[in-house]
């Protein structure tokens, strides 16, 4: 079966710039995928060009296996959900929710004011159309809404107006463009919510963009990280985190971001404190060691790895706190480590949260970075297999 | 504490207290100049209206409603009160497309649009009586480029402000040529307020014929705009004075009398002013008719928030 959507090698200018370099994904029937990176990284202009909103210079978009370079966007098989909403502030919610049938089931004459309404033989159709957005409402909740305009309604209420006149054409595929970035804190958690149920009873393929890695890290089932007009790794969320192919991957995805220490490599190895952490591949010269912050132990007595540092604050969560450090290294990076509160209780029942102290890891918690940032395979540890595959290396 | 120390008597705003004497004080210059300019001399005007006062006299006398009476039932009010309406039915819904034809244009060129905005804003800004003698020349029965291009043609020579049909709607065209650039930026910047996404659901959607687009999205977004062009360029109508003064003074035989030139004749040639504040006590009627509706429909009908 071919893939719902397929892009190859799709390439973007605007100028001079180069927006989209040269990227390639494919996305199966049902997934909940996210275009996460910061902005400008091209997330926005990739969606609108599976959209058909922009044309690309290069490269092609295929959906459901057909490329669809030469139609325009109402012919393809996707409905969008806007930053803004993008509704009709003058058509009440149930006109927007309807336009999208009205145009692609009325003949064209029916559609101009005034005189639209003079058409005959229209009344199955409108029957039809009606019926279909009351379903869409109801599903949607909104059905109470239906003769306001959208200059009455909530925030809230107008994201679901937008997400049922997505929903009413029955598309094949959602692009989502940062849909709930202009919703408070609390309603955003919660239509994060209502967008899963959404996907899971529709079965549909989402596209959606975010700069929000948790928005990226909780709804998707594959996360595809861009940065500077590149996708530089695809994979399932928890994959994403662990096994970063990019240390620019590694730093975006993560919060608080993940430790940094500097080290050398000599001869394909990496001489730690009480070990050495061979590599894959015959590297020299200085690498970068990543330790996600709830690896980094405090204390600990022989440790692969081991940095001292000196305290410098704690973060307390409730359930979890966030003590920061700053390595006693030339570099003095900063260090962070999660610990939960039972661990942060029996820390101070030590009388131990003072000072210079001992931060440590495992070997098979390190992620090894070349100079270049790319992820160097290391020999014997956990995620030593990285797969290659789904990296774009600059 | 006692509550009285928390319970506010005098009305706060951005902060601080401000007491009602010095808020009095700080509107009172706005309110003065709008009394002693606007308010004071419509009163005149309107105590004038009823007296058969004439320029220079010392004395007058109260007369009633007979100015009103008069100007009514006088032949020459009420023929350039006609052609008042028969002026702002000829420019008003040209002025008003041709505005909005010229803003989607401009609003859609990917090169040159602030030259051409430019260029069509250009009439706006010069005086109108120096560009009147302009036109005269243009429109000239015998020397113009017109009647050259006309005989070329082998078709009559037509003398535009000497034919009571034609004097009118010759008028009526400078007056378009004037006013399509002012009507067009305001549209181009009603145009600019519509956003983006906009645009972009309308073709998701399946919106994208650009007339079906013009229909559905463009106009009724450009409502409130449309409206306040369409009242403005009707008060402004009712109020041509100068192509009038400049160009035919109400000739061929009264064809382009307009109300202000026939008020403005009875003031000052006639220096009847009773009879002329009355004329203008009518015309302040009409503009304010013209303002109320303005501000009821923009309320009721085209908002949208």
């Amino acid at each position: 079966m071919p893939s719902t959507l397929s892009l190859r090698n799709i390439d973007r200018y605007f100028g001079s710039t180069h927006v989209i370099r040269d990227v390639s994904l494919e996305v199966d029937k049902g997934e909940f995928i996210t275009l996460v990176g910061p902005s400008g990284c091209g997330k926005s202009t990739l969606l609108r060009i599976i959209a058909g909103l922009v044309a690309q210079d290069s490269g092609t978009v295929a959906i459901g296996g057909e490329a669809v370079d030469h139609l325009r966007p109402k012919s393809r098989d996707i409905a969008m959900v806007f930053q803004s909403y993008a509704l009709y502030p003058h058509m009440s919610v149930f006109d927007n929710i309807a336009l999208p049938l009205k145009v692609r089931r009325y003949p064209s004459i029916a559609r101009y004011p005034l005189i639209g309404g003079l058409v005959p033989g229209m009344r199955q159709a409108r029957e039809d159309v009606a019926r279909e957005v009351r379903q869409v409402a109801a599903q949607t909740e909104i059905d109470s809404l239906l003769a306001r305009k959208p200059g009455q309604l909530s925030g809230g209420q107008k994201q679901r107006v937008a997400l049922a006149r997505a929903m009413v054409r029955k598309p094949a595929i959602f692009l989502m463009d940062e849909p709930l970035s202009n919703l408070d804190a609390r309603l955003r958690v919660h239509m994060r919510g209502e967008l899963l149920d959404m996907h899971q009873r529709l079965g549909a393929t989402f596209i959606y963009v975010t700069h929000d890695q948790v928005e990226a890290m909780t709804m998707s089932t594959r996360v595809a990280v861009m940065l500077e007009g590149r996708i530089i790794q695809v994979a399932a969320p928890d994959k994403i985190y662990s096994d970063p192919v990019d240390i620019r991957v590694a730093r975006f995805i993560g919060s608080p971001e993940i430790n940094l220490c500097p080290a050398q490599a000599k001869a394909g190895a990496v001489q730690l404190e009480t070990c050495t952490l061979p590599l894959a591949v015959a590297a020299n010269g200085p690498v970068t060691l990543g330790i996600r912050p709830e690896n980094l132990k405090i204390g600990g007595g022989k440790a692969d790895f081991s940095v001292k540092a000196r305290f410098e604050r704690v973060e307390n969560m409730g359930n979890e706190a966030l003590l920061y450090f700053r390595s006693e290294t030339a570099d003095t990076s900063r260090l962070v480590v999660r610990q939960s509160a039972p661990e942060l209780a029996a820390l101070r029942a030590q009388g131990g949260l003072d000072g210079v102290m001992k931060l440590s890891a495992d070997i098979g918690n390190i992620l090894i970075f070349s100079s270049d940032g790319a992820r160097l395979p290391a020999h014997g540890a956990r995620s030593a297999k990285v797969a290659p595959v789904e990296a774009v290396q600059a | 504490m006692s509550t009285a120390n928390i319970v506010q008597t005098v009305p706060r705003r951005l902060g601080a207290i401000v007491p009602q004497s010095v808020a009095y004080a700080f509107i009172a210059p706005a309110l003065l100049c709008l009394f002693a300019l606007l308010v004071l001399p419509i009163l005149v005007v309107f105590a004038l209206s009823f007296t058969d006062y004439e320029l220079g006299d010392i004395a007058s006398s109260f007369v009633g409603i007979a100015n009103y009476q008069a100007a009514m039932s006088s032949p020459e009010f009420v023929n350039s009160f006609r052609n008042t309406v028969y002026y702002a039915l000829l420019t008003v819904p040209f002025s008003v497309i041709s505005g909005l034809f010229l803003a989607i244009v401009l609003f859609n060129l990917k090169r040159g649009r602030r030259l051409y905005q430019l260029i069509f804003f250009l009439p706006v800004t010069t005086t109108l009586i120096p560009m009147a003698t302009v036109w005269r020349y243009l429109l000239h029965g015998q020397i113009g480029p017109l009647a050259q291009l006309f005989s070329a043609l082998g078709l009559p020579q037509v003398e535009f402000f000497s034919d009571p049909q034609l004097a009118m709607p010759a008028l009526a065209v400078i007056s378009i040529w004037h006013g399509a650039g002012f009507n067009m930026v305001l549209f181009i910047a009603g145009l600019t307020a519509i956003p983006d996404e906009l645009y972009d659901a309308a073709s998701v959607d399946g919106v994208d014929h650009p007339l079906e687009r013009l229909f559905t999205i463009v106009l009724p977004l450009l409502g409130p705009t449309l409206l306040f062009v369409l009242v403005m360029s009707l008060i402004s109508a009712f109020r041509m004075f100068d192509l009038v003064g400049a160009l035919t003074r109400g000739d061929p035989y009264g064809a382009t009398d307009v109300i202000l030139y026939t008020t403005y004749l009875e003031g000052y040639s006639y220096f009847r002013m009773g009879s002329a504040s009355a004329m203008t006590m009518i015309f302040l009627v009409i503009i304010l008719l013209l303002s109320i509706v303005q501000s009821r429909t923009i309320e009721q009908r085209v908002h949208y928030q």
